[in-house]
């Protein structure tokens, strides 16, 4: 078992190397370019590495709500996945910011988000919410990390660095008392819970509060973005459990799996329905400033995005192998993964058909230039930097569940003795 | 009497509050800047301080010193309307900056769609590639053989309720005393939140390109990629400020737009859009004052802004 997953944790390690390798010079580029090389600019302001972000920032959101499960609900049967929640959030919030940051224009600049914040524009305020919950997140996998340690200190060989830094004593583990420790993860699970609602929910408020463009204008936007962040970051979790968080070989441990595949198929529902809601008013209205975004994202030229990557491989295959193998692992982690990984499509969808479409008419031909058109696919350079904070992001993931005492196989509950 | 009440009205309408209710708004902003310190608090704060009050108070004074204005004669009958603009302007410029209304006035009967203000813009304003101030929209009105051709140029609006100001997380953007909304370029941290704002996708972004780049190279001249580069990175003075675009520096990275030619304004100058139209259809002016050439084309029945419905109140009116 152990064997088998070293296994999967070495095509993880090869898969992210590649990433970052072939990412890498998209990162040159950026640095030494600047914006040149990508194919958004003055009409299309915002292109893949806004999406990236919206992406990212969401699986960390939906991460770390299932953590809370755990943490703030203390639902037993999630006990075993805490800390791998808490790991994901962290990781992947670690890839959007960074999406981001590489996005601004001038990214020496970014701190004056925080020095000069207009807390008037939404935009305003998410560097302090994401400054808030990146502190809350450590605090949270440092208090996780101690407790699990406490529990099973006997068990398991912790370098004395990752002891020191979570604060925990090998020689006095009675200093840190479980029950302690869980009580302010729940007090900081608690916060976090209004926290990541706000700091999602901001983001889609973000788009969502732009007048200028009546695709993103609607109050349901931010909730959109909740429930998509509930789904795509419940089936990055149903994956990653399946792959590294388990003892595959235990009823038990699969039985954890199968819930968080159940969650997710409710949350995919609900996430359909809303989709289905926003479209299909849109599409009613016949405004023609509306409903042409909606028929760009349907019938455009890139309806394939629509129509197979996102209703074909994020909806249709995993709502189905969710529904009809619910207790098949492979089944499970198959349907988290196509849908983590469509998700992408979703939230460009989300991001380009709103400024796809002209605002005046007359403006497509007006005067061209770099930037000054109506069509964007991602430049080779923006994929690349967008595979590398991606890669980054999976080396973080990689590196904690390699070196922290994030998983333990050898244990079956905290609390219990465990085998070996 | 009724002049002086007729700017008082105006300039009113501009913030489209009476002083009571701008210091009731002041005053229900400060409390709230105190309670709203916490996540809660954001969800209540965000829209209320989204009001065209935060724009007074963040915006730097960018007042300045006028050393001479030019002399311009007195009216003549027949004169060229840009010698009364001037004139207008001259007038403007004597009072103090926040009684001024900075507007403009395009007459669409007159505009024959040559682009001349577009590339005067570009010329003025040493523009880059993908950066456009002032491009004429051009429609196509009717099926053949039955056909007419519209042209619209686009400006800036200098909105007096502009929606691209209160989205810019770092306060890098505002509208000034004079109506003329403003960027800094310093400031401006290049996230493009503004760009989506703007309905009328008046501000463009600044990707770092140069109409040079790729051009061969030659020895001496004109001719070679080095010697026109010279050209493309001269300072520009965008907001009366000095920047020679070179070294990934500012504007490289920031959205920019068309701002009135706010450099030639305060040397006593038109817009260059507004000189360089060859079928004077363009007009630009102080809307505050009852005796400028735009004050007396505003209030005709055949005037429309773009978008109206929005209700950002575009400082730029056409004449159908
Ligand atoms: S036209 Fe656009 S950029 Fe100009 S003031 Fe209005 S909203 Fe702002
Ligand atoms: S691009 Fe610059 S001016 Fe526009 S919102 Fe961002 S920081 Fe503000």
């Amino acid at each position: 078992m152990v064997h088998e997953k070293q296994y999967w944790k070495q095509v993880f390690w090869m898969a992210t190397i590649l990433a970052f390798g072939f990412g890498l010079l998209g990162f040159f580029d950026r640095m030494a370019n600047g914006h040149l090389h990508a194919d958004y600019g003055s009409y299309v302001p915002w292109g893949l590495w806004v999406a990236g972000y919206i992406y990212l920032i969401g699986l960390s959101a939906g991460a770390f709500l299932m953590s809370a499960l755990v943490y703030v609900f203390r639902i037993e049967a999630f006990e075993k996945i805490g800390r791998l929640a808490l790991l994901t959030a962290l990781a992947t919030l670690i890839g959007a910011l960074l999406c981001i940051w590489f996005d601004l224009g001038h990214m020496g600049r970014a701190w004056r988000l925080v020095a000069r914040t207009n807390f008037g524009s939404v935009m305003g305020w998410m560097a302090w919410l994401y400054g808030s919950y990146f502190v809350l997140l450590l605090f949270e996998f440092r208090f996780a990390t101690r407790a699990e340690l406490t529990a099973h200190h006997s068990v398991r060989t912790t370098s004395p660095l990752v002891q020191k830094l979570v604060g925990f004593d090998p020689t006095q583990p009675e200093a840190h008392p479980v029950e302690k420790d869980l009580k302010v993860l729940r007090i900081l699970g608690s916060v976090g819970i209004p926290l990541a609602i706000a700091f999602h929910g901001s983001v889609g408020a973000i788009f969502g509060s732009v007048g200028a463009r009546p695709y993103w204008n609607s109050g349901l936007t931010p909730i959109i973005f909740l429930v998509g962040a509930a789904t795509s970051g419940g089936a990055l979790l149903a994956l990653v459990t399946a792959v590294f968080g388990i003892r595959t070989q235990r009823e038990q441990d699969r039985r954890i799996v199968y819930l968080i595949g159940r969650l997710v198929l409710v949350l995919l529902a609900m996430d359909v329905l809303l989709e289905w809601s926003e479209m299909s008013i849109g599409l009613w209205s016949s405004l023609p400033s509306e409903s042409e975004s909606i028929r760009l994202v349907l019938f455009g030229h890139f309806w394939w995005v629509f129509w197979f990557v996102h209703v074909g491989f994020g909806i249709l295959v995993p709502g189905l192998l969710l529904l009809f193998k619910p207790r098949s692992l492979t089944a499970v982690a198959l349907a988290g993964l196509l849908i983590t990984v469509t998700f992408i499509s979703v939230r460009l969808n989300i991001v380009i058909p709103a400024l796809a479409v002209p605002e005046l008419e007359g403006l497509r031909y007006a005067f061209t230039g770099p930037g000054l058109k109506f069509d964007y696919f991602p430049s080779l350079m923006e994929w690349q930097l967008f595979l590398f904070t991606i890669s980054l992001s999976a080396m973080v993931f990689l590196a904690g569940i390699q070196w922290l005492p994030v998983v333990d196989y050898s244990v079956e509950n905290p609390g219990s003795e465990g085998g070996k | 009497m009724a002049e002086e009440q007729k700017t008082v009205q105006t300039v009113e309408q501009s913030t489209g509050l009476s002083p009571d209710e701008e210091n009731r708004m002041r005053e229900r902003r400060e409390l709230l800047q105190k309670i709203g310190s916490g996540v809660f608090a954001s969800l209540l704060m965000s829209p209320l301080m989204a009001t065209p009050i935060k724009e007074a108070l963040t915006a730097p004074d960018t007042t300045q010193k006028l050393t001479s204005l030019p002399e311009v004669p007195e009216g003549q009958p027949d004169e060229d309307p840009i010698i009364r603009m001037v004139r207008d302007l001259k007038r403007a410029l004597q009072k103090p900056m926040e009684e001024r209304k900075w507007s403009m006035v395009i007459d669409l009967r007159k505009c024959v769609g040559c682009h001349a203000c577009t590339v005067g813009c570009i010329a003025e304003n040493k523009l880059p590639p993908g950066v456009v101030y002032r491009p004429v929209l051009e429609e196509e009105i009717g099926t053949f053989p039955h056909v007419a051709r519209r042209f619209i140029p686009r400006p800036c609006m200098q909105c007096e309720e502009p929606p691209c100001t209160t989205v810019c997380p770092v306060n890098a953007t505002w509208k000034r005393k004079d109506g003329i909304v403003e960027i800094d370029y310093d400031q401006c941290i290049g996230c493009r939140y503004c760009i989506t704002a703007c309905p009328y996708s008046a501000r463009t972004f600044d990707t770092g390109h140069y109409y040079t780049e790729d051009a061969p190279s030659q020895p001496a001249g004109y001719l070679g990629s080095a010697d026109a580069r010279v050209y493309e990175t001269a300072p520009n003075y965008d907001y009366g400020q000095e920047r020679p675009r070179v070294d990934e520096q500012s504007p490289i990275g920031n959205a920019r737009k068309c701002h009135f030619c706010v450099h030639r304004l305060e040397k006593g100058m038109l817009p260059e859009c507004v000189v360089t139209c060859i079928g004077r259809a363009t007009f630009f002016g102080d809307a505050n004052d009852p005796e400028s050439l735009v004050s007396e084309l505003i209030p005709q029945p055949n005037v429309m802004r773009l978008k109206e419905e929005m209700g950002t109140k575009p400082k730029v009116h056409y004449l159908m």
